[in-house]
């Protein structure tokens, strides 16, 4: 959620940066290795629910779910993704300009009772994940909640701490992350899968 | 635009944006919790100058599920019939702190003045002015006739209008706010509209609106509607007689028993019947109608609520000082 289109180029304060932390294929053994994680962590599939959230948390969700399911055949990754809307739970809401809220979408199984694993693709200030746990309250009790994250990328504001991160990413401040999928990212056209850091050179 | 005083100047983008908004907020009355933290700490103030009871008790619901503070005041009780001004009202919701401030008042146009006048800088949500507009009923009235179309055509609600549909607004139009909020509205997402009134009840200017306007509600029945909007006979507004008698005007403009058998024969359009409220049973519309499966009145009373959440999220939760809002 922190993370949004940033663009390389020549920025206000001068030329930027590019590198990229993980490629293609590297997203997409790490969301395997998270998959398996979250199984192990489980003890199985049962009572699962992953919760993604918006914008790119989802798409991330539904691929955990696809892999979470290879690995069980009676398991449809549909009924156990959703995804969950966090603005009306920001503590920065009365600082920026209105924002539009995105639906929230929950399993038919509901929450009640279930494990519930929130996705996300950056972790930083840790100010997003306290409003989804805010929000997760309101809409059911979990018997557990567990945060899986694409990257980590430090400077947390809160005292809070992904279960499963895809990679640490030390970071300065100032630099960017940004997360590309192919569910919602293109390039030329085609869909992107990457994660690289923009920052000031 | 900071304000919602009027739906003649909400773009289609913006009314579209309110809907699609007001389909979220409708989905939190039916959580275990039902309230939402955004607004939490601010105050919203629901001025009322005439009397209503489902628009007042939807704005509070709604600011109320936002987590906002809600002071009700009513004229009648308060120190207006004492001889206040509206100006040293503001002025004092204004000290005490309004965030956010819902009027209804009996001159059109009122809302307009309090928004513009600088003597309160909070946002102003017009609930209803004179014979001017209500813009927050036309577009419940809007989310109800989506929900209805986009089920008939089997297309997904979220970011659809409503061009092409046949919607007819009947009765009362010349002392009705929500027949111009709504024809408005209606208008800017693509529905076509047909005003069904007697022509003492139709104002001076109509024929310049755009929109066909009949004197015959059964004719306009038979050419295929797909909703019907029966508007309450504004008695209190009435200083003098518009029509012979209640029974001729039931008789010919009323939605009455015979006219719901006819449209149950005619093949299916799924026809819905709206009504504003507070409805006068017998005299606009039949009991019959009224409690029939095609009325809508019950479920424009909840999505009053969704909608007016959508409003206030939109004009409050913001900084101030940056309102990308509306």
């Amino acid at each position: 959620m922190e993370t949004s289109g940033a663009t390389a180029g020549t920025g206000p304060t001068g030329p930027t940066s590019v590198r990229t932390v993980l490629s293609e294929a590297d997203i997409s053994r790490v969301l395997t290795r998270i998959a398996h994680e979250i199984i192990e962590a489980n003890k199985g599939t049962g009572d699962l629910v992953l919760l993604g959230i918006p914008t790119r948390g989802f798409p991330l969700a539904q691929r955990l779910a696809e892999r979470i399911a290879r690995t069980e055949p009676g398991i449809d990754p549909a009924a156990i993704t959703g995804q969950l809307d966090i603005t009306m739970y920001r503590d920065d809401l009365r600082h920026s300009t209105t924002r539009t809220p995105v639906p929230t979408r929950l399993p038919a199984g509901g929450i009640d009772g279930k494990v519930v694993v929130l996705v996300d693709d950056v972790l930083y200030s840790g100010r997003t994940i306290r409003a989804a746990l805010d929000a997760l309250s309101d809409l059911g009790r979990p018997r557990i909640v567990r945060l899986a994250v694409l990257v980590d990328r430090g400077h947390r504001e809160l005292p809070i701490r992904a279960d499963h991160v895809g990679k640490n990413l030390p970071t300065a401040a100032s630099e960017k992350v940004r997360v590309r999928l192919g569910e919602l990212d293109t390039e030329n056209g085609a869909p992107v899968n990457d994660v690289v850091i923009v920052g000031q050179a | 635009m900071r304000h919602l005083l009027s739906t003649a100047d909400l773009a289609r983008e913006d009314a579209i944006r309110i809907l699609d908004i007001a389909e979220d907020m409708a989905a939190v009355g039916s959580r275990e919790v039902k309230k939402l933290p955004a607004l939490r700490g601010r105050t919203v103030v629901n001025l009322f100058f005439e009397d209503s009871t489902r628009t007042r008790i939807s704005f509070e619901a709604a600011a109320k599920r936002l987590s906002a503070d809600v002071i009700n005041f009513s004229a009648k009780g308060s120190s207006v019939s004492k001889g206040e001004s509206l100006k040293d009202t503001a002025q004092t919701l204004k000290a005490i702190g309004a965030d956010g401030v819902v009027i209804r008042h009996g001159s059109s146009g009122a809302p307009a003045r309090l928004a513009a006048a600088g003597w309160i800088d909070a946002p102003v949500v017009n609930a209803g002015d004179g014979m001017h507009e209500h813009p927050t009923q036309a577009l419940l009235d809007a989310f109800t006739l989506r929900n209805h179309f986009s089920a008939v055509r089997g297309v997904a609600t979220t970011g659809s209008d409503l061009a092409g549909m046949r919607v007819a607004i009947v009765g009362d139009i010349l002392h009705s706010r929500v027949a111009r909020s709504n024809l408005w509205l209606l208008r800017t997402l693509g529905a076509e509209v047909t005003l069904v009134a007697p022509p003492t009840l139709l104002p001076v200017g109509a024929a310049a609106w755009p929109c066909t306007i009949s004197y015959d509600l059964d004719a306009t029945l038979a050419g295929g509607i797909d909703a019907v909007m029966m508007l309450r006979v504004q008695g209190e507004r009435q200083h003098a007689s518009f029509f012979p008698s209640a029974r001729e005007y039931s008789r010919r403009w009323g939605f009455d028993d015979t006219r719901l058998a006819a449209l149950d024969a005619q093949p299916g359009r799924g026809t819905v019947i709206l009504h504003p409220g507070p409805m006068n049973r017998g005299l606009e519309i039949s009991s019959a109608a009224a409690d029939s499966p095609r009325s809508t009145v019950l479920e424009q009373v909840s999505n009053g609520v969704a909608v007016r959440m959508a409003v206030l999220y939109l004009l409050l939760s913001a900084d101030p000082q940056r309102p990308g809002a509306l």
